[in-house]
């Protein structure tokens, strides 16, 4: 295959020589802040002695407590309800034909297209204008804070999941499905006994990009949070805007660490599950056919 | 189970029925993203055309074009937007350098070195992007490592921070995984027997790889150019953490006329500007798309 034409001698010498060059440039910067975070030493950049210092003051930090306390409420609540309303709009897109199809398909690409930027001024301005009109209806008023963060981060993730699911929806051919149909299974037994675990694999890569996404955002819910509730990165992100300190560097590396397991549970994952599902459904599509025969 | 005739009325009713599945199974989705996303865009519209109080309040009415004579008129606007445009310009171009070379080397690994070299590309490219950008701001320093590196020679203290190429190099590391991954789906996918084929009529490595490999890569080389530039156009957090105020870009220049200038209804229609290169990016993009592939 693709070895046979490799490019040889000092051609390949120099491509290798670039590859380095990139990872090195990928990882340098990483490996420096997670050293310099063991660092005892108040000035970011001067190494006195190794130290857990600045981990044990990150968790004794409120400010810092409550932000991931935050993030991870929201994080939970828009990976969930994104995954569930993404892989629906993917299977109506993919396997129906119905009125509006063709609009809504070019809908759900939009909120990936958009800059960050827009989603964020755009869902400010929504926010405000609803808050306006709920306050004049019923004499409530609502302010930003957990909630609208939420409701945010799931505006953007739907359409990246429903991409994912697609992906997945379209590799399959639905031979299976249609065998599952030819076998009067009906289509909701049909949907959970071979197409849910055939799909299994996109809904769970779905889902971890939808968490990663809220775990990430700064700029929509810096736009849509509230004095009382900040995420994470947003917390940091004013911190870093005032300067650079010891705290901050634990705290990325914490973060860092943590989507780094994040990926390391997705590989695993996907793996594991494309094998698990495509036996399942196999062994399901073969369940039903000797069950009709 | 009895078989009833075919009828066109039972074949329409079918058709109807099916629609009106795959209508229920998408609206959630569609709900959601008309309330979440729709309407909010419509509102940045609405406000792009609405009249700033002395107060910074938007008055919604007294529709006016002035929001967006003064993107053509404003030499502050214009020469902002010029920046933001040419160091996207500019990344992309380093971006795809490096990465093409790099896609290249991975592409022509065996496939199990492949697979290693490709974990440590997604590994960074899931990591959180305000961390990794925040590291950069570490290294770049007065008293960062590449300053201290500078004076243990004896030469001056370097300080790159808060200038374009401090922005450009966090624009680079940021958004290199968006160009390395495409660029390796397309020479991976290519028919590489082309490439033997070639050098069987006797044309030398860099002939093949001019008249077949390159030709071959260009889906991979567009994706890649369109995932790098559309973000680093839109970008807030890099120039934010990176940048001084000589270097504020369009990102950047949209959030502080929402949250400091509060001039909400010029802040709208830069968005609005924004988004509307971005739609011209990605129409170029899936035009160029189809005609290659």
């Amino acid at each position: 295959m693709n070895e046979g034409t490799a490019p040889k001698g000092l051609v390949d010498r120099l491509l290798a020589l670039n590859a380095w060059v990139v990872y090195i440039f990928f990882y340098a910067p990483i490996v420096l802040l997670i050293f310099f975070s063991f660092n005892a030493n108040e000035n970011v950049a001067i190494w006195t002695e190794p130290s857990f210092r600045w981990y044990g003051e990150m968790f004794q930090n409120h400010n810092v407590t409550s932000a991931l306390r935050v993030s991870l409420i929201v994080a939970f609540f828009s990976t969930i309800v994104s995954t569930v309303l993404g892989t629906m709009l993917a299977i109506a897109l993919e396997r129906f034909r119905f009125r509006g199809r063709g609009a809504l398909d070019g809908l759900a690409y939009l909120p990936i297209i958009i800059p960050d930027v827009t989603m964020a001024v755009m869902l400010l301005i929504f926010f405000f204008q609803a808050f306006g009109i709920v306050d004049d209806l019923f004499g409530i008023s609502l302010s930003n804070g957990l909630p609208t963060i939420t409701l945010a981060h799931i505006a953007f993730s739907i359409s990246f999941v429903a991409v994912v699911v697609r992906a997945r929806l379209t590799q399959l051919d639905g031979s299976l499905e249609e065998a599952a149909a030819d076998l009067y299974a009906g289509r909701w037994q049909t949907f959970r006994r071979v197409t849910l675990p055939l799909i299994a694999p996109g809904v769970a890569g779905g889902a971890l990009l939808a968490l990663t996404l809220s775990l990430d955002d700064v700029v929509v819910t810096q736009f849509v949070s509230g004095s009382g509730a900040t995420t994470l990165p947003v917390y940091v992100f004013g911190l870093v805007r005032r300067g650079v300190t010891p705290l901050i560097n634990a705290v990325s590396t914490v973060m860092l660490v943590a989507s780094m397991v994040l990926v390391g549970i997705s590989l695993g994952f996907q793996r594991g599950a494309e094998a698990r599902g495509q036996k399942l459904a196999d062994a399901e599509a073969l369940r039903l056919e000797m069950a009709t025969d | 189970m009895t078989t009833a005739p075919v009828t066109p009325e039972l074949e329409r009713a079918a058709i109807r029925a099916e629609s009106r599945r795959g209508f229920l199974v998408s609206l959630p989705a569609a709900v959601y993203l008309v309330v979440f996303f729709v309407i909010p865009l419509i509102l940045v519209l609405v406000y792009s055309f609405a009249t700033r109080s002395s107060t910074g309040l938007t008055v919604l009415e007294g529709w006016n074009l002035e929001s967006y004579q003064r993107l053509f008129t404003d030499d502050a606007v214009v020469q902002i937007f010029i920046r933001s445009f040419s160091l996207a310009l500019v990344t992309t171009v380093i971006c795809l350098l490096f990465a093409y070379p790099f896609a290249f080397y991975i592409a022509t690994r065996t496939p199990r070195v492949r697979n290693v070299l490709l974990i440590f590309v997604m590994i960074p490219f899931w990591s959180n992007f305000l961390v990794r950008t925040y590291a950069w701001r570490v290294i770049l320093g007065s008293d960062g490592p590449i300053s201290q590196l500078s004076q243990s020679m004896g030469g001056e203290p370097i300080r790159l921070l808060f200038t374009n190429t401090a922005v450009l190099i966090g624009l680079v590391y940021g958004f290199m995984p968006f160009m390395v991954l495409p660029l390796y789906a397309a020479l991976e996918r290519m028919d590489w027997s082309l490439v033997e084929a070639a050098r069987d009529l006797y044309a030398d490595g860099w002939t093949a790889f001019r008249k077949v490999t390159l030709p071959l890569s260009m889906p991979g080389v567009v994706a890649g150019s369109i995932l790098v530039f559309i973000p680093a156009l839109g970008a807030y957090v890099t120039p934010a953490l990176l940048g001084g105020a000589k270097t504020v870009l369009m990102g950047d220049y949209i959030v502080s006329q929402f949250l400091a200038a509060r001039n909400w209804p010029f802040g709208s229609a830069l968005s609005f500007a924004v988004m509307f290169v971005m739609l011209l990016a990605t129409v170029f993009y899936f035009r160029a798309g189809a005609k290659t592939l």
